[in-house]
């Protein structure tokens, strides 16, 4: 792995298969884990029904309650922000896109290089705006600990590596192209261990959620 | 009960894990947004207070033995473990910080239901010997008296006596085969005869069978507060044992919060079956009443009075429109209180937190949030539906020199009553 070129081949070749294996047998595994432990059968006559409370309960906190919005708006505009432009970033770049089809053969329109440009730059600030967020306000610098600051570096790694590649800061190409593919395949290892993993877990506790306070007779 | 001992505690934590448990924890991403929700933070700024961190003991125990990384972690050395000295640290976030009241469980982004996680992870807590003094004496008055305050039945037989008395009318005890039987709470008895009074001239009017039994009256349930199901079992075993036995259809759950969660939602599972009996809140049953055109009151209350919602009975319980459909049977001026129904503050002294001598200081700088919500309405009487609530509200408006009387629902209603003309 002498030159950048040879770099960029481990990261697209070896490297991106180890990651991607440890991302897939690692998430299977975490959701086993939750799943398998179950929960007893409930014996009390139920006031309504769970499945349609779950799954209501599951859409529905995507939006915040009132209070909560009022009490805590850097929490969740910013929380948006970030994770829209994230997604957008990810999903939407064209360059993106075909690397999917060619590897999977799914494909979708995807937007503009420059809009997706603009996206990832107000990404990468408002991450930076939440790590400062975390570490000033007081119940957040309380509850975070090493995870939680690992976790916020190698999410915003792929985008500050890719905000370089694209604009070619980093010299020569193949190095700059590398270095984000690293970060992603750093992020793909990191999410099965870390808090990461809320972004597949969470389906399953707002549904319990739902569903616990469906049976009582109460939306939650 | 045996000896309390770590090892029985991390036992006990072992038992509560579950899908639920492990999907929540697999969730956070400590926004800290459960902070706001609660109480006890909003009204000390305290971030130890925080929904979400009462629960790092049995975070702990979900880490370290039912993930994959975290059992290598452990195995690396590198996780800190669960140890007395943290749960005796924990045991007052957890028992004098919570009230159960489950505001946080409604807000979590991701979904987590923590009041549900801080009633489970209670049963560590109480299996390692780390639950406070007033709690534990409650527990045990009413495993061994039959009450959390003592109460006897003769006690209740006194009342009775006077309620009788007083209003000429009869409360039937240990009648069989009727349709319903009526549970009280200690509170009630000692604090609020009022109550049973109000049940005995509503059921008359409406026609409605009942009875008090005198083996099993009390409604409360210290097991479920402190977070022992030993305790909680049996409690809930002796009303279900004595309304098998008077073959009552119905079993009524009084003005009392945590009584109803007792024997409607945790009971069942308790035992291990379903019950041969329905239960229904009494707030249910004069809802249902009305419906039905068999309660029937006269006069309007004119004064200006808001409802606190209970927290088991409303949030947790899933009474939501009795109580209003029933205020405005009787009162034109009832107003609403900003975050009022499911989103409602607690009163801060439920989950056993007012059987706890040594939280009472932290109850009632928390009560500030209650004040706050009466203020901005300017009410002359404050109506509930939980003695506890009831108690805990009189005092906490005593504490910040506020004159605003507290009622209770039923009491409210029973005055409005249609009198019947003697024949």
């Amino acid at each position: 792995m002498s030159t950048p070129v040879d770099f960029l081949l481990w990261v697209r070749g070896p490297g991106f298969d180890i990651a991607l294996v440890v991302f897939l047998i690692g998430v299977v595994i975490r959701l086993l884990e939750v799943l398998i432990l179950g929960r007893k059968p409930d014996f009390a006559e139920p006031r309504g029904a769970e499945l349609g409370a779950g799954l209501r309960t599951l859409v529905t906190r995507t939006l915040p309650e009132q209070g909560s919005f009022r009490r805590s708006p850097f929490t969740v505009v910013g929380g948006y922000i970030w994770h829209i432009g994230f997604f957008i970033s990810l999903f939407l770049f064209i360059p993106h896109i075909e690397l999917i089809n060619a590897t999977i053969g799914l494909s979708w329109p995807g937007i503009a290089s420059n809009l997706v440009d603009a996206v990832a730059a107000v990404t990468i600030v408002t991450l930076v705006a939440m790590l400062f967020s975390r570490m000033s306000h007081p119940v957040k610098r309380y509850l975070s600990g090493p995870e939680d600051y690992l976790t916020w570096v190698v999410t915003i790694l792929p985008m500050i590596t890719g905000y370089l590649a694209y604009h070619r800061m980093i010299d020569p190409y193949p190095l700059a192209l590398g270095l984000h593919i690293l970060s992603v395949e750093i992020l793909m290892v990191v999410f099965p261990f870390t808090k990461l993993m809320h972004a597949f877990t969470f389906f399953i506790a707002r549904w319990y959620n739902g569903a616990m306070a469906g049976r009582r007779g109460v939306q939650s | 009960m045996s000896e309390a001992t770590l090892e029985r505690g991390m036992n006990a934590f072992r038992e509560q894990m579950n899908a639920p448990i492990a999907s929540f924890f697999s969730s956070c991403v400590n926004c800290g947004m459960c902070a706001e929700a609660c109480l006890f933070y909003t009204e000390t700024g305290d971030p130890k207070y925080t929904p979400i961190n009462k629960l790092e003991p049995l975070r702990r125990v979900w880490e370290q033995e039912y993930t994959l990384w975290g059992r290598v972690k452990s195995m690396l050395g590198l996780s800190q473990p669960v140890t007395d000295e943290l749960l005796e640290e924990w045991e007052s976030l957890i028992y004098d910080g919570c009230t159960l009241c489950g505001r946080c469980s409604m807000v979590c982004p991701v979904g987590n239901d923590i009041s549900y996680m801080i009633r489970h992870a209670r049963e560590g807590f109480v299996a390692a010997g780390y639950s406070p003094e007033g709690m534990k004496g409650a527990s045990r008055r009413a495993v061994t008296i039959g009450s959390p305050m003592g109460v006897k039945y003769p006690a209740l037989a006194a009342q009775i006596k006077h309620v009788e008395a007083d209003s000429g009318l009869s409360i039937p005890v240990d009648v069989e085969g009727v349709d319903y039987m009526a549970l009280l709470s200690s509170m009630e008895i000692m604090n609020f005869p009022e109550y049973l009074e109000a049940l005995a001239r509503i059921f008359k009017q409406a026609g409605v069978t009942w009875t008090v039994s005198s083996e099993a009256f009390e409604a409360t349930n210290a097991g479920i507060q402190i977070g022992s199901s030993d305790i909680a079992r049996e409690l809930v075993n002796r009303v279900v044992v004595a309304a098998e036995k008077l073959k009552v259809k119905y079993v009524i759950s009084p003005e009392c919060g945590h009584a109803y969660t007792a024997i409607r939602w945790e009971g069942p599972n308790l035992i291990g079956r379903p019950y041969k009996f329905k239960v229904v809140h009494i707030l249910e049953l004069l809802d249902e009443l009305r419906a039905s055109g068999r309660l029937k009151t006269e006069g309007m209350d004119e004064t200006r009075l808001t409802f606190h919602d209970p927290c088991q009975i409303v949030r947790k319980g899933g009474v939501l429109e009795p109580p209003r459909n029933l205020l405005k049977m009787v009162a034109s001026e009832f107003v609403d209180m900003h975050d009022a129904r499911e989103m409602n503050w607690c009163c801060g002294g439920g989950g056993g937190v007012s059987a706890n001598e040594r939280a009472e200081e932290l109850r009632l700088k928390v009560f500030k949030r209650k004040k706050t919500q009466l203020d901005e309405l300017d009410v002359e009487t404050l109506v509930t539906a939980c003695a506890n609530c009831r108690l805990v509200m009189e005092e906490g408006l005593e504490e910040y020199r506020m004159e605003i009387p507290v009622v209770g629902l039923t009491e409210m209603l029973a005055e409005h009553l249609v009198e019947e003309k003697s024949e």
